[in-house]
């Protein structure tokens, strides 16, 4: 069953214009038509869709790559795999994850959901968009293809630190040249964002009015504008020490390779919460719908998240306690850091403060939602661990780290993705995917991101380095539970994947209402199941039922 | 049909972990060892300080959270409030939790001044990084010496090794030379490295530092239990990066006395001067001129010292048969520079390749070690090149 035809069933058909009253190219239109329709495409819909799809694929690939990893770490002795191969694994695992999946979809739900949720039709440079996406499949072939060229994958950590760096062998011009790459893509999403937000508002939206999870997307927008240049100087100097003679980062001609780490983390410490920050706005946008209850202090919400994001920019040395700063220095970082601490904990209040009190029911976006709150909370409590400096000098570079930063990620920002596909899939595809099923995926996707996890707070303080490929006996017991833990989690998410593919895309779920949920609030809830081809053709008049109560009444 | 099968997985691995334990008890480690310096004890209180006022946070919050998932539910009947914002509240969680944090930031500062004060040590150690071993120099003992991954680690990491490592005494944590240093004395380590970024870690003493190849960092430590300690390099460092661990000895001063005297090194203040104004980074220990005498030595002791030196030294990479591990590591059997000019197979070992992994090992080995290598590579490893290094050769080309 086509888009089209379900968007005739509801007598929303929109995109008569571009395509001869059939909506979008289906593979009913034949399969050269279909491909071109995709490579072509500038719909914010389709773009979203194809982003979507690119990040499950590497989310994926870098799930291969992080079972190769837990499975040389089941016992210890080297069993499997080569050292150095060891490490390029845990590279290319930690790359391709954090710009080739989480990135690229938060992106995607931008695409879909930005223009839905402030009444435009489309993104504001829908060319752009495209580009933006297109680049990313070539950008990850380069990296990807580094595995096969001479002196094998980068392996010097995604952090790249000179010198280790830059006695990768052929790898390494390809590997810079693809984060170029995706530093290009991320900046066009920016900007294609800041400038829909700014521009493509409907009339009586106003910025206090704006849903959080647009606003904590202009927020990161403007943070990945910031940002991902410095990472493109930094990766270009580190090209010009390796080809043409510079020695930006060599003490042999009066660089210093430290020098490097601080501008590394300049890009780095902003671009955490450039995975975070988005998430944070899915949770503000789910957890008020199940709860049936107004979100709690949206103005403060606003102001915490623009007060992470400048926080964010004067923390990042943080990373680097160990490089043998001065003293003034690694005070200043550390009361920096131990600051964030507030405006998170507002978050989370606030959270909870929306919770109490409401009439909640747990379908599955709302129990990824808690559930988020709930672990990323911890990952929150060993952060405010790690800044303290001078335990850090006993945490830094240990497993107690590899725990911290991916309970932030993992039940963090990947929970706060899969929570919003869940939210947002029946508006896209106009079907319901199974509600056990998804409940079972949430349940076992909690438990067993906990066992793969939670242990490795032990090994980090009973002193096991990361990036280690084999380790004393006295590690085993608690590698071989997160071992197990991470197999399992990986399998569980093909349940994830037959549910949506199966109920969703092809349509065997129950039909979609145009509210889908209860207590959803807001534009993109007033369009039909699935939504149209163009979002809103013209500009919508905006009831009070679909805004969040806005700053004007909360101060 | 998935569901029957996720339960069946669920049960077989809650069921094997509730086996375990029994197996291994005493390994379930679960917190920070509280180690044997004053600063790992402030640290460790620290820790913990920082974590109890977690927990209680967690309690509170998770509390207020979990309460609200029970009660608060549309199907115990509930109907939504519909409150929305307290400018009170938003102010009382935004004071409280900053208050905590000034006052967790103040012990957390007087420790971090009281780690930095390298001032006053009784005895300064120079510690240089090295893909993958340590160096250690006693500035003023003028011990110097090279502190590597044990020989019976060694051999068992290899992948496909099929020995066991539970067999392995402290496997991965043991060293050939360790650092041996006295009890009650405060200890200042200078760190650097000559290749790339190292970090010198041993849990029990309380800090870590990177080790910055031509930058000097500072650290100091005073234990106050004799013992061995034991830690790994916490900086990702390359391929043996997991290989290279640090192990402490700390004994009584007299103790320490005994064994500087075994070392042949000295505690007079004449030589320590001496030994403080050589680069030991640049200056590796030279062979004494008798044992280079021009008559040098027979191609058997060459062989053999080689082989011995080659396993320790070049083996991790190039395998023990000379394969290598191409593309990274190439193989030495066949390769142009083993069956080429020996001057440049002598530069190679001497200086190594800019931009590879292959190091330059001219300040770890004499000039008869790098001999005997040469020699070695070029008539084994299934080499029959025919000719041979002395050391007379190496010390031309350095």
């Amino acid at each position: 069953m086509s888009n089209a035809h379900n968007e005739h069933a509801h007598g929303h058909a929109h995109d008569d214009h571009d395509h001869d009253h059939h909506g979008p190219v289906t593979l009913k239109d034949g399969f050269i038509p279909w491909v071109m329709r995709w490579i072509g495409t500038t719909n914010h819909k389709d773009l979203g869709t194809l982003y979507l799809w690119f990040a499950f694929i590497m989310f994926f690939i870098g799930g291969v790559m992080s079972l190769i990893i837990r499975a040389e770490l089941f016992q210890p002795g080297m069993q499997l795999v080569d050292p150095g191969f060891f490490n390029s694994m845990t590279t290319m695992h930690a790359l391709v994850m954090i710009f080739g999946g989480v990135m690229p979809a938060f992106v995607g739900l931008a695409n879909w959901m930005v223009p839905m949720m402030i009444g435009a039709s489309d993104l504001a440079l829908p060319r752009v968009n495209n580009w933006g996406f297109w680049i990313l499949p070539f950008a990850f072939t380069l990296l990807l293809s580094t595995l096969f060229v001479d002196g094998g994958g980068p392996a010097g950590g995604w952090t790249m630190y000179p010198p280790l760096v830059l006695q990768t062998g052929d790898a390494l011009p390809m590997v810079i040249f693809a984060v170029h790459m995706m530093g290009v893509s991320s900046i066009t999403g920016a900007i294609n964002v800041i400038v829909t937000i700014l521009n493509l508002r409907a009339p009586g939206m106003t910025l206090l009015k704006m849903p959080l999870f647009v606003w904590t997307w202009l927020i990161t927008a403007y943070l990945l504008i910031a940002v991902m240049p410095v990472l493109a100087g930094a990766v270009t100097m580190l090209l010009t020490d390796r080809y043409f003679g510079t020695t930006f980062f060599s003490a042999t001609g009066g660089g210093d390779p430290v020098m490097f780490q601080h501008i590394f983390w300049f890009f780095g410490h902003p671009e955490v919460y450039i995975l975070i920050l988005p998430a944070f706005g899915i949770v503000s946008m789910i957890i008020p719908t199940f709860a049936r209850k107004p979100l709690f202090g949206y103005s403060s919400m606003v102001y915490a998240t623009a007060s992470i994001a400048f926080l964010s920019f004067i923390v990042w040395a943080h990373h680097m306690f160990t490089v043998g700063m001065p003293l003034a220095g690694e005070l200043f970082f550390m009361f920096s850091t131990m600051l964030i601490a507030v405006p998170t904990g507002v978050k989370v209040f606030n959270w909870i403060s929306t919770m109490w009190r409401g009439s909640m029911t747990f379908e599955t976006p709302m129990l990824f939602a808690v559930g988020f709150v709930f672990l990323f909370t911890i990952g929150g409590f060993s952060g405010l661990m790690l800044a303290i400096a001078p335990a850090d000098f006993q945490y830094h570079d240990t497993y107690f780290v590899v725990a911290h930063f991916h309970y932030v990620l993992v039940p963090g920002a990947v929970f706060a993705i899969l929570a919003g596909v869940y939210f947002w899939i029946p508006k896209w595809t106009g079907h319901m995917y199974n509600e056990k099923m998804g409940k079972w995926h949430f349940w076992l996707s909690a438990i067993f991101i906990n066992v793969t996890f939670f242990p490795q707070h032990f090994l980090g303080l009973a002193g096991m380095p990361r990036r280690i490929p084999d380790y004393a006996v006295q590690f085993a017991d608690w590698n071989w539970v997160s071992s197990i833990g991470a197999f399992v989690y990986f399998i569980v998410q093909f349940l994830m994947l037959y549910n949506f593919v199966v109920n969703c895309i092809m349509h065997k779920g129950e039909p979609a209402t145009d509210r889908v949920w209860e207590g959803a609030h807001g534009l993109e809830w007033t369009l039909p199941s699935p939504a149209p081809y163009h979002s809103f053709e013209t500009p919508p008049e905006i009831p009070e039922y679909e805004i969040p109560t806005s700053a004007e009444e909360d101060f | 049909m998935t569901i029957k099968w996720c339960k069946a997985a669920l049960g077989s691995v809650l069921g094997a972990m509730l086996l375990l334990p029994l197996t291994a008890l005493a390994d379930w480690e679960l917190n920070m060892p509280v180690g044997v310096t004053q600063i790992s004890r402030e640290v460790y209180d620290l820790h913990m300080l920082i974590f109890y006022v977690c927990c209680v946070i967690a309690v509170i919050v998770f509390g207020a959270m979990f309460y609200s998932v029970f009660m608060h539910r549309k199907s115990r009947g509930v109907e939504a409030s519909q409150f929305h914002h307290s400018t009170a509240a938003e102010i009382i969680w935004t004071i409280i939790p900053f208050v905590i944090l000034v006052a967790m930031a103040i012990p957390a500062a007087g420790t971090l001044i009281m780690m930095e004060d390298t001032s006053n040590a009784d005895m300064t150690i120079k510690v240089t990084g090295y893909q993958w071993k340590w160096q250690y120099t006693y500035l003023d003992e003028g011990i110097d010496f090279m502190s590597a991954l044990h020989p019976d680690s060694d051999r068992a990491r290899r992948t496909g090794s099929g020995i066991d490592p539970n067999s392995v005494p402290n496997y991965l944590l043991e060293v050939d030379n360790p650092l041996v240093v006295p009890v009650n004395k405060k200890v200042r380590i200078l760190l650097t490295a000559n290749d790339v970024i190292h970090a010198w870690w041993v849990p029990a003493i309380g800090t870590k530092k990177d080790a910055v190849p031509g930058y000097i960092n500072e650290l100091w430590f005073n234990i106050d239990t004799p013992g061995v300690y034991r830690g790994q390099c916490a900086e990702l460092c390359g391929r043996d990066h997991g290989f290279m661990p640090v192990v402490i000895r700390a004994v009584e001063q007299a103790e320490y006395e005994a064994w500087v005297a075994a070392q042949g090194g000295t505690t007079q203040v004449a030589d320590a001067q001496v030994a403080a104004a050589t680069d030991a980074v640049a200056d590796a220990p030279a062979a004494p001129a008798e044992e280079a005498a021009p008559a040098g030595l027979t191609r058997e002791a060459l062989m053999a010292r080689g082989e011995a030196e080659y396993n320790k030294y070049c083996s991790a990479c190039h395998k023990a048969d000379g394969a290598g591990m191409p593309p990274a590591f190439p193989p030495l059997t066949g390769s142009p520079v083993t069956l080429g000019d020996i001057n440049v197979h002598i530069d190679m070992v001497l200086k190594g390749k800019k931009g590879t992994a292959m190091a330059a090992f001219g300040s770890q080995l004499d000039d008869e070690q790098v001999a005997a290598i040469v020699t070695y590579e070029r008539n084994a490893l299934g080499n029959s090149v025919g000719d041979q290094a002395q050391a007379a050769d190496v010390a031309a080309r350095r």
